[in-house]
């Protein structure tokens, strides 16, 4: 009969009226400013600059090499590069950026600097309570508003933030392990230089074979046989990021 | 002491106009009638718009708006609006630059002019009419149908495809409306016998006996408001009836182009208009300022008119909650197969009930309870199957491909 | 002394307001035939029909005076509007003359009819003697004269409303089976 299911509509919205009194877990809304959701791992909104360590401008992972400036659809990054270098996490003297802005009116939040970034240097963010009074300035980040330490990102992104801070230790060992293998050889080169020639000239030949050109990854510099032998993996181990090939 | 309790407005008045110079009396009579009839259905529109959001909020399992502070104190969303009002003010006012100025600008005030003279005929308490005007229920009509003047000026003068749409849809739904929202009036006019708000209210008194005789007690007392409160949501363009400004088919329908203060008029103007015929409703059917049974009459009579009042807003806005958008043949199949029938049978059968009162023998009063009775539901059943006539079935939605 | 010093200010503020409202409608009047766009004259129109249902009103005639409202602004003015939404655009169209062609033919059908509502009305001999009385009328007398001596002519005339609308009906209908 016509308004039966009125009635059953009205009987509805009313347990829900009266309901909402007496069970506060029907209310499904959050206090917003004073309460916040538990952030979510995949949530993204705008890229910031990842560093390593105490001092931001220091453990500042970018090398400013400018791949996201030019990656970037909207064209929101602007990078300079600084004339004096600084050494990276395994010791080694890298470009750092002078200027590194990212306009976040610009932005989209697309993530493609996140993918194409070889150094694990720019990550997205999960802040949105980012409105300002000034429409221009306010929106500009700079290198230092940008900044955000690695155990931020371990917070925000767990999981991936272990990955990369394991490959990132992987990398620190085999580092050390084939300066320690590259001084024994030197040593041992030494010592048998004078009495077996041919075998540097193998050493040599050995070299120029795994050296590949135009990498930029610490371990592909010319090594030497004994070094090249000791590690199984000549290539980048880390799990999550593509190899960058220019 | 109730006898004072009870007149306590009207002595009031009475007071307020003596003190003045007699050349002047007239004037300040009609003045010390409107002004506070505007202000205390003014604070009803500022009360009833917090209440709707928060009863609204509270169906949806919502908090509703609670966060309007003052000076630092919370409120509990108590003075949002106020705040409503402030934002409203000072916000731009915007015409567009197609738009015919004079019209846009008439529209508001077309419609919000006769919405608040609707007013000055309702009986707010015993002796508490503005105006005791002998066709008061005629006036009522007749004023409210003004607004379906003021809401085409305002979709056709915006120049907007989406106003003009609203305002066509609004024209049809009033003037489909209108004619059971008369229709189902007529009975308690014929049964009361007067045209007058006063005297219909006195009619439904509890006279000798112990019950009041409000006229929704009777078959075609309820029947009939039924139908005046489904045509009465239509009329002021209330969900389930908001096709007129369905925000999600034609963005505000025929408010589109109106903005700040012209927009806050209309937002008052089709308030006012519930709150009237609520006030027409309680007037007509429910019995007025009277109390229900003579045990009760010791409350003053304005406080029973509102509290009347205010069951049946809040019934409005519940309402509101629960049902979804008709469409627009729902709208007008509602309107002409359903609500019309229905109000023409309920003049046959309150004319019966009318006849049937004289009757002597014994069972007299539950034959004539139980002829009348079936002569309601009957056709309730049969024109609402008719209604449906099996032609309901999922609707064959056919994609792009 | 006071009394007939109020009696005066009301007789004068009446025939204040009736010529304010005369002249609502009859500017309401001439700017309907006037004007260039069609909404717009139909929109004067429900002005002019305002101002007449007031008048009504004045003379304490409530029921003509709503009836008049609820008929004419309600009803009539919004057709009109939907009308005239429905068929041309309502846009103005330029290089029309101010008067058609045929208006003195016009002019002569006006006065016609003009005439045909005037002479009965002034050769009622009724008339002078109603106006000496209070022009009041009680709704309820209205409906007692309606429904007793005046019974003949309300049936014909709610016969001929009736057969009008079927036979609008009838002609919406066979449009559609077209």
């Amino acid at each position: 009969m016509l308004g039966l299911g009125i009635i059953k509509g009205l009987v509805e919205t009313g347990r829900n009226f009266v309901g909402s009194y007496f069970k506060p877990e029907r209310l499904v809304t959050i206090q917003y400013p004073e309460k916040h959701l538990p952030p979510v791992e995949a949530a993204r909104t705008i890229p910031f600059l990842v560093y390593d360590g105490k001092d931001s401008m220091k453990g500042l992972r970018c090398t400013a090499c400018t791949i996201c400036e030019t990656e970037c659809p909207p064209k929101c990054i602007y990078i300079v590069k600084d004339t004096v270098k600084k050494p990276d996490y395994l010791g080694k003297m890298q470009n750092q950026p002078k200027v590194f802005d990212i306009d976040i009116s610009v932005c989209m939040g697309c993530g493609i600097c996140v993918e194409v970034c070889p150094f694990e240097s720019i990550k997205m963010d999960q802040v949105f309570e980012l409105s300002g009074s000034d429409r221009f300035g306010a929106m500009l980040l700079h290198k230092a508003q940008l900044v955000k330490s690695n155990d931020y990102f371990g917070e925000i992104c767990h999981e991936q933030a272990t990955q990369i801070n394991a490959a990132r230790a992987d990398d620190v060992r085999k580092a050390e392990a084939k300066a320690k293998a590259d001084a024994d050889a030197k040593a041992k080169a030494a010592a048998v230089a004078v009495s077996n020639a041919a075998a540097g000239v193998a050493a040599v030949a050995a070299s120029s074979m795994t050296a590949t050109p135009g990498t930029t990854q610490p371990d592909s510099k010319p090594a030497p046989k004994a070094a090249s032998t000791s590690t199984p993996l000549p290539a980048p181990s880390k799990p999550t990021v593509p190899s960058a090939t220019p | 002491m109730i006898d004072s309790l009870d007149q306590i407005f009207v002595s009031l008045k009475h007071w307020l106009v003596g003190l003045t110079p007699e050349a002047w009396q007239p004037l300040v009579s009609i003045l010390v009638s409107i002004v506070p009839i505007m202000a205390l259905f003014g604070t009803c529109f500022a009360a009833t718009t917090i209440f709707e959001r928060k009863i609204l909020g509270r169906a949806q399992n919502r908090l509703g708006p609670n966060r309007v502070r003052a000076f630092g104190v919370k409120t509990f969303g108590l003075l949002q609006p106020i705040a409503d009002g402030i934002k409203m003010l000072t916000k731009e006012d915007i015409v567009p630059f197609a738009a015919d100025k004079v019209v846009h600008f008439l529209a508001p005030v077309v419609l919000t002019t006769p919405a608040w003279m609707l007013f000055s005929v309702i009986p707010l308490g015993r002796n508490m009419a503005a105006i005791d005007l002998d066709a008061g229920i005629l006036f009522f009509f007749a004023v409210g149908s003004a607004s379906e003047l003021a809401v085409f000026m305002a979709g056709w003068s915006s120049k907007n495809k989406y106003s003009l749409v609203g305002s066509m849809r609004a024209i049809a739904q009033m003037i489909s409306y209108e004619v059971p929202l008369v229709l189902s009036t007529i009975p308690v006019l014929m049964l009361a016998g007067t045209l007058s708000p006063s005297q219909v209210v006195e009619a439904q008194g509890v006279g000798t006996g112990f019950f009041a005789h409000w006229f929704v007690f009777t078959p075609w007392g309820l029947s009939g408001f039924v139908v005046f409160l489904i045509a009465a949501t239509a009329e002021s363009n209330r969900s389930p009836f908001d096709l007129p400004e369905a925000e999600s088919e034609i963005i505000a329908g025929f408010l589109t182009e109106y903005s700040g203060f012209k927009y806050a008029l209309f937002f008052l103007g089709e308030y006012i208009g519930l709150f009237a015929v609520a006030g027409m409703a309680v007037t007509l059917f429910l019995g007025g300022w009277q109390a229900p049974c003579k045990a009760l009459e010791f409350i003053p009579s304005y406080l029973w008119f509102f509290g009347k009042f205010a069951v049946l807003i809040v019934f409005f806005i519940w309402v509101r909650a629960t049902l979804p958008r008709l469409r627009l043949d729902q709208l007008l199949a509602l309107a002409w197969r359903f609500l019309v029938p229905l109000a023409l049978i309920n003049l046959v059968v309150a004319a019966l009930w009318h006849f049937m009162g004289s009757w002597q023998f014994i069972a007299a009063m539950p034959v004539r309870w139980g002829i009348c009775a079936m002569l309601v539901v009957l056709p309730f059943v049969w024109f609402a199957r008719l209604l449906n006539g099996g032609k309901v079935a999922p609707r064959k939605y056919r994609y792009a491909e | 002394m006071a009394e007939r010093l109020l009696l005066a200010n009301i007789v004068m503020l009446n025939s204040i307001a009736f010529y304010i409202l005369a002249v609502i409608t009859l500017a309401g009047a001439v700017a309907a035939l006037t004007l260039r766009n069609l909404v717009h004259c139909a929109l004067c129109v429900a002005a002019s029909f305002a101002g007449i249902a007031l008048i009504y009103l004045q003379l304490d005639a409530e029921f003509v005076g709503f009836a008049q409202i609820l008929v004419y602004i309600g009803a009539v003015a919004i057709l009109v509007l939907f009308t005239v939404l429905l068929t041309r655009g309502t846009e103005v169209q330029a290089g029309v003359a101010f008067l058609s062609r045929s208006w003195p033919a016009g002019l002569a059908v006006t006065a016609l009819v003009f005439a045909a509502i005037a002479a009965p009305i002034l050769l009622t001999p009724e008339l002078h003697k109603l106006a000496a009385d209070s022009a009041s009328a009680p709704v309820r007398k209205i409906g007692e004269e309606l429904m007793g001596n005046y019974v003949l002519p309300l049936e014909v005339i709610g016969l001929l409303l009736t057969s009008a609308l079927l036979g609008a009906v009838v002609i919406a209908m066979q449009d559609k089976k077209d």
